[in-house]
């Protein structure tokens, strides 16, 4: 049964029917239709949970390339799961918001294609375990992504976005490709959970560090990272349930799956724990600030996206401790912050996909996003509104809603790891609760800009602006799904802890079985309890004096950001390579051979000497005859001579006594058949020459600077010297035996008894005939050549 | 002998890269001719020389020369033939058409 293998290709297979159908379906929306698909995957998935709740583990493998190690093995644990409910789950939900969400002159078929497309893309990275198959997935997100940002093409942000998005998240996906190729140099295996079985071996192998770099790259480019998040904002200039789905509840997630699925490969030592932490505070700390100051609801959720992102990052580094000390006491301590983690993912597609959603709806009603014209909207739309409440609230940090337990997880992490005996933080480990606080902070802030602005006040709505009121129930449903589970996972979030968190957690640490944590909402009036009350208050004051320091924020200059560092590294790259283009690719035939004979030498000749096969043995060569010597003196002064050649016709005389030397040479070396065609066709060549030199004019000295003479004769030098010393070294010794002996049998295989013709007529006829049309072909040219000119009448040369 | 002639293939393709790399379209087609004389003779020598007779088999001898590099040049010695005529005509035509012989000076046209 591979049932789990077509989980992953259902989605391909449908996003290439959708061309096929989308005229057939009549009245109805292409959407309803699209909406089975993740509507039947996630039914598949949830059957799975009872066998992955007990920590059974599904596997199913395809070979693919054997003999490379690339086998298409699906692997099903308890983190996959989680992954693969979001995946199929959110997907349902933004299929159903997209039915009314898009407008009619939208084309559906390619909305669909690509999103199913990126489904079962998404779905393939986090099931595969094969690092090369998960490569290509990972991809294919990325060229999802990219298509989709780019919905809306003819706008000219939706490209830019659409560019930078795949520039930058490509760019990363290619290290982390250098860095699984480095795992496999060390371990010879490209299955993951073959390499968590052996990485105990390698860990002091020089690639650890780098191929861990290079993965890291890799996720912190997919999941927007600081300082590789600006691509997330400009990817908002996709249609919001894209935004939605791949830029919050799944493809950003991808990189976090990737440090989750790696962590028992490379976490344990103290660069990958400050890594991750670092880089998901100074993340969670810069999207918060950049939140703040937002105009756009889009744009403000975009930075919460990161901000968010950065925080689940975190979480994973923190957690990353636990596998320094093992099984025990300690270690299922620290190990609370990567089942926090796990948690928060969960927390933060439910609430920040509502929060999508509701920005779609605000949009859709009212035909802007903008903060500083919004306002007043909760008499109009009350149930959007509410949804608003709940998802922001969550957001923030509020009780009763999901995000309070999650939030309150994180600060414990925190604050454990302020505690950790190892890796500096004794000294350093304060950092981590203030940066989480102050952060967290300025979350408060941005989450009460998002309900006030928007739905209190006065609006300040232009005439072009529609009058709002509550959409269709369809659009409703599916934040109002995502409101439930908020509230729900409040009040029942073991039942989640339990059945899925708890296997992925065992995957992730492996050997840590102490670890049963248990989510409860009241933990008594300890530290975290205070971080967040402290929170609520600091932040109120500063939302309520919001007016008075924003615009210390906004002193920023407009130049100094990291997309403008982007932008102009874009522009000086694209004239960087124009400049080199331009000045390589003069359009003179001879720049190029002299490239082409330059790294003839520098490849050809430097591997000889630098592999040492570099060899000089007279000792089998055959002895040399007088006339011999003489003959070969001949050609070479005969060929020198030509480089001095007043006259064409000298050089071409000069030509033919080397063309009939090597007619000698041939018959001297027991070749008949070769100085019979070599004798015909060299007399052939010389009179050929010499007709065409009839029509060209006679040679004058070469008007090239002595730097370029200089430059050709060393060139020319090189190479001479490059073939004499292949050609030497080639003959001083025998790697293998000859083929040769087999011709001999030439008269039993062929009937001939001329070894040189049974080649060419029977054993290699097909090359021989294949010969025979290369001289047709050329043949052909030399006539059109010639009649082309006729045909246009200038009649000069007509006789001839 | 081999290797006489190894560096007799030296001296060749030395001068046939030199001229090549020349401007003048008629030298870098006398340039590609005596290349492929020198590429000739090393696939000879390759198979080494004068180890035997002729590769007839009516010779009763002990040993014959090795044959298949001199089915190989075979094919070789006709090709270049084949491609020294065809670029002479174009040269001859380019000359015809553009009214120069120098490379240097045979630029595409602008909207190409």
């Amino acid at each position: 049964m591979y049932l789990l293998i077509l989980t992953i290709l259902i989605p391909f297979f449908f996003s290439a029917l959708i061309p096929l159908i989308h005229n057939r379906v009549g009245s109805i929306h292409l959407g309803w239709l699209v909406l089975l698909v993740p509507l039947v995957l996630f039914s598949i998935f949830t059957a799975q949970i009872p066998a992955i709740s007990n920590s059974d583990i599904l596997m199913q493998t395809v070979h693919w390339i054997p003999s490379l190690g690339i086998n298409f093995t699906v692997y099903l644990d308890g983190l996959s799961l989680i992954m693969a409910l979001l995946i199929t789950g959110m997907g349902a939900l933004v299929v159903l918001y997209s039915i009314y969400y898009l407008s009619p002159s939208d084309s559906f078929p390619h909305f669909y294609a690509y999103l199913l497309l990126f489904m079962g893309a998404m779905l393939g990275i986090v099931l595969s375990d094969n690092l090369l198959v998960l490569y290509v997935f990972w991809e294919l997100t990325s060229i999802s992504s990219f298509l989709l940002i780019a919905f809306w093409y003819h706008r000219k942000n939706s490209r830019y976005g659409a560019q930078k998005s795949l520039l930058i998240t490509v760019f990363g996906g290619f290290g982390m490709l250098a860095g699984f190729l480095m795992l496999h140099s060390m371990t010879g295996t490209f299955s993951i959970r073959e390499i968590i079985a052996t990485i105990a071996q390698y860990t002091d192998h020089a690639l650890f560090y780098p191929a861990m770099f290079l993965i890291l790259l890799g996720a912190f480019t997919k999941s927007a990272q600081f300082p590789f998040h600006i691509w997330l904002p400009d990817a908002m200039e996709a249609p919001t349930p894209v935004s939605a789905y791949l830029h919050s509840a799944t493809m950003v997630k991808a990189g976090i799956y990737l440090v989750a699925r790696f962590t028992p490969i490379f976490a344990g030592n103290a660069a990958w724990f400050w890594t991750v932490t670092l880089v998901g505070l100074v993340t969670l700390f810069w999207g918060a600030y950049c939140a703040v100051r937002q105009t756009d609801l889009k744009a403000l959720l975009a930075y919460s996206t990161i901000s968010q992102l950065g925080l689940i990052m975190s979480l994973f580094g923190l957690g990353s401790a636990a596998l320094h000390f093992g099984d025990g006491e300690q270690g299922a301590l620290y190990g609370l912050a990567i089942f926090a983690a796990l948690f928060h993912m969960v927390n933060h597609s439910t609430f920040k996909g509502a929060l999508f959603m509701v920005v779609g709806i605000v949009d859709h009603q009212v035909g802007t996003r903008d903060i500083r014209r919004l306002g007043g909207l909760m008499a109009a739309l009350p149930i959007t509104f509410t949804f608003a409440v709940i998802g922001s609230f969550s957001m923030a940090g509020l009780p009763f809603l999901n995000g309070f337990l999650s939030k309150e997880m994180f600060f414990t992490a925190s604050v454990n790891a302020a505690g950790l005996p190892v890796f500096g933080a004794p000294t350093w480990g304060l950092v981590i609760p203030i940066i989480a606080w102050v952060a967290s902070v300025f979350t408060f802030v941005y989450c009460m800009i998002f309900v006030f602005r928007t739905f209190f006040g006065t609006p300040h709505l232009k005439k072009a602006d529609r009058k709002p009121v509550e959409p269709t129930l369809g659009m409703l449903v599916s934040p109002a799904i995502l409101c439930v589970f908020i509230i729900g996972l409040f009040f029942a979030p073991n039942l989640l802890g339990d059945y899925l968190l708890r296997p992925a957690l065992n995957g992730i640490l492996p050997g840590i079985s102490g670890a049963t944590p248990h989510i409860s909402a009241w933990h008594g009036f300890n530290t975290e309890l205070f971080m967040t009350l402290g929170i609520v208050v600091i932040g109120t004051v500063l939302f309520l004096t919001l007016r008075s320091w924003i615009k210390i924020i906004r002193l920023q200059p407009a130049g100094w950001t990291f997309t403008a560092v982007y932008n102009s590294f874009l522009k000086n790259l694209k004239k960087a390579s124009n400049w080199i283009t331009t000045h390589y690719m003069t359009g003179h035939l001879p720049s190029y051979f002299a490239y082409i004979f330059m790294f003839f030498i520098l490849i050809a000749g430097g591997t000889l000497i630098y592999t040492g096969a570099l060899s000089i043995d007279l000792t089998s060569d055959s002895p040399i005859s007088v006339y011999e010597g003489l003959l070969a003196a001949v050609m070479a002064i005969a060929a020198i001579s030509i480089l001095f050649a007043k006259s064409h016709l000298a050089a071409i005389l000069l030509n033919g006594v080397l063309g009939f030397s090597i007619a000698i040479f041939f018959v001297l070396f027991r070749a008949p058949d070769l100085a019979l065609t070599q004798l015909v066709i060299e007399t052939v060549t010389t009179v050929l020459f010499l007709l065409c030199f009839l029509f060209l004019p006679e040679w004058t000295a070469e008007d090239s600077s002595k730097r370029t003479k200089l430059r050709n004769a060393l060139i020319a030098i090189g190479a001479g010297v490059t073939i004499t010393l292949i050609g030497l070294t080639v003959n001083s010794g025998k790697l293998f035996d000859s083929i040769s002996g087999y011709f001999e049998n030439s008269y039993e295989l062929t009937g001939g008894d001329n070894i040189v013709n049974a080649i060419l007529g029977d054993f290699r006829a097909f090359d021989t005939m294949l010969e025979s049309l290369v001289l047709f072909i050329a043949g052909l040219g030399v006539y059109t050549l010639i009649r082309l000119k006729l045909g246009k009448g200038s009649g000069k040369d007509e006789h001839q | 002998m081999e290797s006489l002639i190894i560096v007799l293939v030296g001296v060749l393709t030395t001068v046939a890269i030199y001229l090549v790399l020349s401007k003048n379209v008629v030298r870098v087609i006398l340039g590609t001719a005596i290349l492929s004389h020198a590429v000739h003779l090393l696939i000879l020598s390759m198979g080494g020389l004068k180890l035997g007779t002729v590769p007839l088999l009516g010779e009763e001898a002990v040993n014959y020369v090795d044959a298949l590099p001199q089915a190989l040049i075979l094919t070789a010695i006709v090709i270049s033939f084949a491609v020294t005529a065809f670029i002479l005509v174009l040269a001859y035509r380019a000359y015809q058409e553009l009214g120069t012989d120098n490379l240097g000076a045979m630029r595409g046209s602008d909207d190409e």
